[in-house]
Order: structure tokens, then C-alpha cells, then sequence
């Protein structure tokens, strides 16, 4: 339990970003809504129109919409310039503002097609403008409706913020994610219980005003409102009260555990040095990778056949040092991005089996498993199918497996231990590989490119000298035995380390 | 504003057609100041129709209405419907305001503000308490509402009032004691007035003159004891028919 506590007390941060984010949502919802629900209460074709688009927004999983926002944003940079952010707080206000629509239009737009006609037949027989009509007799009737629907899109665009932090945006998700990457359920716990608290303590709260509207009692709504305005209030200066956070260097990780800790390595090692930092974590491959050369992120940890083969575009396979150049190559012409150096280790793409299923069918490389597969269940995360390397494998090998299955990264393990899948597609950099007893086939016809992990910066952060001295030992610090050992303590089932406390250890294996 | 010797109100020539059919078609009647007339006709016949077009809720398709010579087409529109009091059978009070905020709200759209006296009289005008001023619509019975809807549209003091079925929702007792509420008001403060209603007895009791519609038309032009005495035609007569019959029943069973 102290552990759930303490959890939860370290959410301060995320409870602030969180609130903001949600509270800019639906007042940019509610300032799109109200206007659209007037002109739709005149126009029954507008009407149908806007309803039809909110209710079809809401059939996208709120999961996409955030980042659809992502390509969205980077093609508008041809009219707005460079400066535009592609990823974090703003594509986050607009997909989750797009998902609070609904739900206030359906209402506005439904209490003004109920107002009493006899009351809008007195309106106009008293002479009131068109203006006169919806200030003194429309907003005040419709006001409580409006309001009930602003408490729905409340509560459920709570619970989509937790997904900002899939693209970059700090909220109570990052717990959440970050939890469920490792198995840590009181982290999950404690998202959840934060999130669910912030959704509950909103309600009541927009519910008092709701009420306050219908029972026109001025005090009750003026006083939920007040509520309100102190809350996020409050949000903003812990935000932003602090002093200026312009000069942070920000810190991306993609969603698996081995990044979340070389971020944390990263930003130990840079606050050591007087930096400020923040962390962006749980972003997609593409997405890291777009970050840094927009300038979103200003460090992060890429694999030299990610970018190979996902950004280059290659389908052929360089020996180690040669592609190593050709990278850096690239990024330097195309994206100017930095490639600092390698840290020393690869975390290579690679199949896993269990060791008694290995020896009990002979298997021990990808041809073996060829000729079986037919029978076999393969498991992957969910990049892992959609991945080039992966297709470059499947068709030097001919692979063709009975089924493919989805998991999360952690839950692809126990779904090898359990049967429920007999080939993965592993990481060797991942500590589980020793500690469950696997074993990686050999890959003779090379299809796998190398996965060597290096340090990428952003234009900006490569022309800081500081800041690029300040990373230079981690080049080459880090073998490939000591960051399976530091995966594993985050991993493991028992006695897990916090990914901060895994970072320390990793560095004190690195002797940094 | 008052055109010297110009009457109250001037239809000419007045047709509404709702795509193809017609609802008023080419009506021509003069309303001299101070007359209390009604307008009698089943659902249908156009009645409510015509009488919109003088505050323009509904506007004619052709023709012309003149509002103590005025053609209303060519006053503001907030200003035109602030010179006419309107009463109509749903009502229509501003649930969200008092009673005095409801009563008050023609001149207050004016920019200006009416004494709480001024509420007060209004209210004992329609012969409610003024302690009245400060309820809300839901606390009133349909009549008390009513007779707020009446001192709504006379808060701006119009020269002309025009009611809608204004008594149609009303049980028969209060019915009857407003319908005659309304008439001395028509005559204490010099009103002309305009009844539509589909109920003949109350026409001829209350009114000084009965126009009959029929389809769109005017069938009969009659002071109700014309009326009474078998003028107007076939239309108005089935019309009174209903009413004469039914004191004929009565008759008889005092008997």
C-alpha cells in the first residue's frame, strides 16, 4: 500500500499537465459547439451535417485520432512554418477538443429543438432581435442541457487524456503506459486511480453548476464555477509557476523498458551536469524518430536497422561499420540529425524459442524453424508484423506460420511461457532472454540488419556543445551484458527497480 | 406616428399561399379605433393566419397591411411589435423570469425600466395581487398565467391588441371571467382590438363586430346581433347554430 501511495504522490506533475490539457480541450470544444449549435438551431441541413461529422469522429478509436494529428500537423508546416509542433500539447488539445464535440453539440443542438415553441413565439411577439432572443431566452433555457453535456464530454475526455502520452504529451497516462510496459502494477494503479479521481471531482463539479443553471440558483453555479477556475488555476502555476522551462532539454523514449531507462541514464547524467530535464515517453518508432528531426525531442536512443530500414528505406544488408557511416550520412543530409555515437551494445531483432522446445525439435536456426512453422504460433509486439525487418525475414526464409498474435512486449514473454505462442520475436538486448532460459535462432542468411543502439540529437542539441560533451562517455560505455541486467530488474516479476533506480545501476555497471 | 383620420388597421388586398395552397386568399377590411372585433372560423380557415400578418410573425405573399396608415412592412421590426400587445393561447411566459421580469420585458428591450408600481397596476389591471411580481410562471395556475400574458402586452401601453385564441386553454369559469377582464380593459384604456377564436358564443358576447372565415375568405361581416337575428349567411350561420342550440337545451331544462 505505501507503495500506491507513494506512487501517488509522485503524480503531482502529471495531475497538473493532465488537468490543463483536458480543461484547454473542452473549452476549445465548448467554443466550437456553442456557435456551431446556434447556426445548426437555424439551419437544419447544419445541423445534420455537424452532428454527423462529431458522431463520426467519435468512431475513431481516440487512440488513432491522437495520432492521426501527428501527420496532420507536419503537412501544415508548409503553411504555418517550422515552428509548429507536431507532436505533445497541441496535437493532444486538438484530437481530444475534436472528441469533446460531440457530446456538447448533441446537447445544445437538442435543447434548443426543445424549447417551448410558445415561448419562442412570446420572443418574437415581444419584439426581441435575433440576438435579444438567444442571450435573454435561448442560453438561459438551453444552459442546463448545454451543460450536462459539457459534464459528458468532461468525464470522457479525462479518460482519453491518458492516451496524450502515446505522442508525447506528459499526462496520467505516463504511469499508466510506463507501468503496464513493465508489469508494475501499482504504477498502473495509481494512473487509473488519479485519472478516475480527476473525472469524478470534475463531474460533481460541472454537475453543481448544471444544477445551479437549472434551479437558478446564482450562488450554486457561481460557486462550482469558481471551483473550477481555481482548480485549473491551481494546474497552470504548478505548471508554469515554477520559472521558465524554455531551456529544458527534453528527453524521448519509445515504449519499451531498455528506452525508458537509457533516457533515465540520459537525463541523470545531464541534471549532474546542470541541465534541465524532461522526459517525452512512450512515443512509436516513426514518431521518435520525426521528433528529433523537427526538433520536438532533443535526445533520443535509435537502432541503426530502425533507421535503416525504416527511415532509409534500405532493404540490403551492410556489414557493421559501413552502414554505421552511411547513416550518419544520411541523417546529416536529410533530417540533420546527429548520430552521436553508439553506446556500445545491439538490441537486435531477433526469434526467440523456449530451450526444451529448441532441443526437443532441433531447432536452431531460422531454416530449422522453416520447415515447422506451418504448425507453429509466432508472437510479436505491435510494430513487430508491420516492420520491414520482419518481412525481410519471412521472405529470405520463406516463413509461413499457422498464426500471428499480437502482444505487448512484456506480455509476449509470459505468452511464450505459457504456450500461447512458440516463436517471438525478441529483443537481445532484453534481459528475459537469460532469465526465462531462450534461446535465438542464428539468422545465417543475415536477413536481420545490425541493431546497434545509438545516441541521436536534434539539429539544435547537436549545435550545443555542452550539451553533446556532456553525452560524449556514454559513447561506447554500455555492453550488451550489463543492459540486459538492467532490463531485467525492471521486468522481472519480483523485486522491481523503479526505471530511475535501474538507470543508477546501469551507470554504475558502465562506470559512468 | 397616428395619421389623422387614418384607421387603426387596413388590410389590403392580403393573400398568404404556403407553396400551393393557400391560407388567406385576397382579403380587404378596414378597423376603425376603439373597435372590438373577433374573428371566427373553424381550424383551418386562415384566421390566425391574417391576424400574424399585422405583427408580421407571418408574412403576406401580396397585399399590404396598414397599421394606423402605416405599411407595416416598412417599420423596424422590434419597434412595430412593441406598439401591438400580443396574447396567444400557449402563453408562452419566460419560464426562467418572475412574473414582474416577464411583464416587464417589452419595455426593458425598449431600454427602459418600469417601476415597480407600474407592475403593480398592470398586475391589478388583469385583477392580480401585486404581491404577484415576484413568482415564477410555475407557481401560477393557467389562468394567472394568462392574465400575466395580458398585462405582458399591455406593458408597453399599444394602441392595438391582438389575441390568438387567448382564452382556449382555460377551464370554462376562468374562461369566462377574463373574456370579460379583457373587454372592460378594451374599453377603459381605448384599445382596438382583435379576438381569433373558433368559439362563436364567445365572439358574440364579447366582441362588437364578428367577421366570419371561411377558406381563406371573409364570409361575413356582422354585429352580433345581426348575427343573432339570422344575417351573415350559411357558414356563419352553422356557426351560431352551435350556441343558440345549446341555450335552447338549456331553456328547456329550466323549465
Amino acid at each position: 500500500m505505501n507503495g500506491l501511495w507513494d506512487a501517488l504522490l509522485g503524480l503531482g506533475d502529471q495531475l497538473a499537465a493532465h488537468v490543463l490539457l483536458s480543461a484547454a480541450a473542452i473549452a476549445l470544444g465548448i467554443a466550437v459547439a456553442l456557435p456551431l449549435a446556434v447556426w445548426a438551431s437555424r439551419s437544419e441541413r447544419v445541423a445534420r451535417a455537424s452532428l454527423a461529422f462529431a458522431s463520426l469522429v467519435q468512431t475513431i478509436p481516440a487512440l488513432a485520432l491522437l495520432a492521426l494529428f501527428f501527420p496532420i500537423l507536419l503537412s501544415l508546416r508548409a503553411i504555418f512554418g517550422e515552428g509548429l509542433p507536431t507532436l505533445g500539447f497541441l496535437p493532444a488539445l486538438l484530437a481530444l477538443a475534436l472528441y469533446a464535440l460531440l457530446p456538447i453539440l448533441r446537447n445544445a443542438v437538442t435543447a434548443q429543438a426543445n424549447l417551448d415553441p410558445g415561448v419562442i413565439e412570446a420572443a418574437e411577439g415581444v419584439g426581441m432581435s435575433f440576438r435579444q432572443r438567444l442571450l435573454l431566452v435561448e442560453a438561459p433555457l438551453s444552459a442546463p442541457y448545454i451543460m450536462a453535456g459539457i459534464r459528458t464530454a468532461a468525464v470522457w475526455t479525462i479518460g482519453a487524456a491518458t492516451l496524450a502520452t502515446t505522442i508525447g504529451q506528459k499526462s496520467l497516462g505516463d504511469p499508466i503506459f510506463a507501468g503496464l510496459q513493465t508489469q508494475n502494477w501499482v504504477l498502473v494503479l495509481a494512473g487509473c486511480i488519479a485519472s478516475a479521481s480527476l473525472a469524478l471531482v470534475a463531474d460533481t463539479l460541472l454537475g453543481l453548476i448544471e444544477r445551479g443553471f437549472r434551479e437558478r440558483r446564482r450562488g450554486l453555479w457561481l460557486g462550482g464555477l469558481a471551483a473550477v477556475v481555481l482548480g485549473v488555476g491551481a494546474a497552470l502555476f504548478a505548471q508554469f509557476g515554477g520559472g521558465d522551462d524554455e531551456d529544458h532539454i527534453v528527453i524521448g523514449a519509445k515504449g519499451f523498458s531498455e528506452q525508458y531507462i537509457l533516457a533515465r541514464l540520459i537525463g541523470q547524467r545531464l541534471q549532474a551536469e546542470g541541465f534541465a530535464v524532461e522526459y517525452r515517453d512512450g512515443l512509436g518508432s516513426a514518431v521518435a524518430h520525426s521528433a528529433a528531426a523537427s526538433g520536438d525531442i532533443d535526445i533520443y536512443v535509435d537502432y541503426t536497422g530502425t533507421i535503416w530500414t525504416n527511415q532509409m528505406k534500405r532493404e540490403d544488408n551492410l556489414p557493421r561499420e559501413q552502414m554505421y557511416a552511411e547513416i550518419v550520412e544520411w541523417e546529416t543530409e536529410n533530417t540533420g540529425i546527429s548520430v552521436l555515437g553508439r553506446l556500445g551494445f545491439e538490441n537486435a531483432y531477433g526469434l526467440a524459442v523456449r530451450r526444451d522446445r529448441a532441443e526437443a525439435m532441433g531447432l536452431q536456426s531460422i531454416d530449422d524453424l522453416s520447415r515447422v512453422a506451418q504448425q507453429m504460433t509466432i508472437g510479436g509486439d505491435p510494430e513487430f508484423f508491420e516492420r520491414p525487418e520482419w518481412i525481410a525475414v519471412r521472405d529470405a526464409y520463406g516463413l509461413r506460420f499457422g498464426e500471428l498474435r499480437n502482444f505487448s512486449p512484456t506480455f509476449m514473454y509470459n505468452a511464450l511461457q505459457s504456450g500461447e505462442a512458440d516463436v517471438i520475436g525478441a529483443y537481445t538486448s532484453d534481459g528475459r532472454i537469460e532469465a526465462d532460459d531462450l534461446v535465438i535462432l542464428e539468422d545465417p542468411r543475415r536477413a536481420f540488419p545490425n541493431y546497434d543502439a545509438v545516441l541521436v540529437l536534434s539539429p539544435a542539441a547537436s549545435r550545443d556543445a555542452a550539451l553533446v560533451s556532456a553525452l560524449q562517455p556514454l559513447v561506447d560505455a554500455i555492453d550488451v551484458e550489463a543492459m540486459r541486467e538492467a532490463n531485467l530488474a525492471v521486468d522481472r516479476e519480483d523485486n522491481k527497480l523503479s526505471f530511475d533506480a535501474a538507470a543508477r545501476l546501469l551507470a554504475e555497471r558502465a562506470g559512468l | 406616428m397616428n395619421s389623422p383620420g387614418a384607421p387603426a388597421l387596413e388590410f389590403r388586398d392580403i393573400a398568404k399561399h404556403y407553396g400551393e395552397t393557400s391560407a388567406v386568399g385576397g382579403v380587404s377590411l378596414t378597423i376603425p379605433h376603439g373597435q372590438f372585433v373577433a374573428l371566427v372560423g373553424a381550424s383551418g380557415s386562415g384566421k390566425s393566419t391574417l391576424l400574424k400578418t399585422v405583427n408580421r410573425l407571418v408574412e403576406p405573399t401580396s397585399g399590404e397591411v396598414l397599421f394606423e396608415g402605416d405599411d407595416v412592412t416598412g417599420l423596424p421590426l422590434p419597434a412595430l411589435r412593441r406598439r401591438i400587445g400580443y396574447v396567444f393561447q400557449s402563453i408562452g411566459l419566460f419560464p426562467h423570469m418572475s412574473v414582474a421580469e416577464n411583464i416587464a420585458i417589452g419595455p426593458r428591450l425598449a431600454g427602459e425600466r418600469l417601476s415597480r408600481q407600474r407592475v403593480g397596476e398592470l398586475l391589478e389591471l388583469v385583477e392580480l395581487e401585486p404581491d404577484m411580481a415576484d413568482r415564477m410562471p410555475d407557481e401560477l395556475s393557467g389562468g394567472q398565467r394568462q392574465r400575466v400574458g395580458v398585462a405582458r402586452a399591455l406593458a408597453g401601453d399599444p394602441h392595438l391588441l391582438l389575441m390568438d385564441e387567448p382564452l382556449g386553454a382555460l377551464d370554462p369559469v376562468t374562461r369566462d371571467a377574463l373574456g370579460e377582464r379583457i373587454r372592460g380593459l378594451h374599453r377603459e384604456l381605448g384599445l382596438t382590438t382583435i379576438m381569433v377564436t373558433h368559439d362563436m358564443a364567445e365572439a358574440l358576447l364579447l366582441a362588437e363586430r364578428v367577421l366570419v372565415m371561411d377558406a381563406g375568405a371573409i364570409v361575413a361581416d356582422e354585429q352580433p346581433a345581426a348575427l343573432v337575428a339570422g344575417k351573415g349567411g350559411e357558414v356563419a350561420q352553422a356557426l351560431v347554430a352551435v350556441p343558440r342550440h345549446q341555450s335552447e337545451r338549456l331553456a328547456e331544462l329550466s323549465r
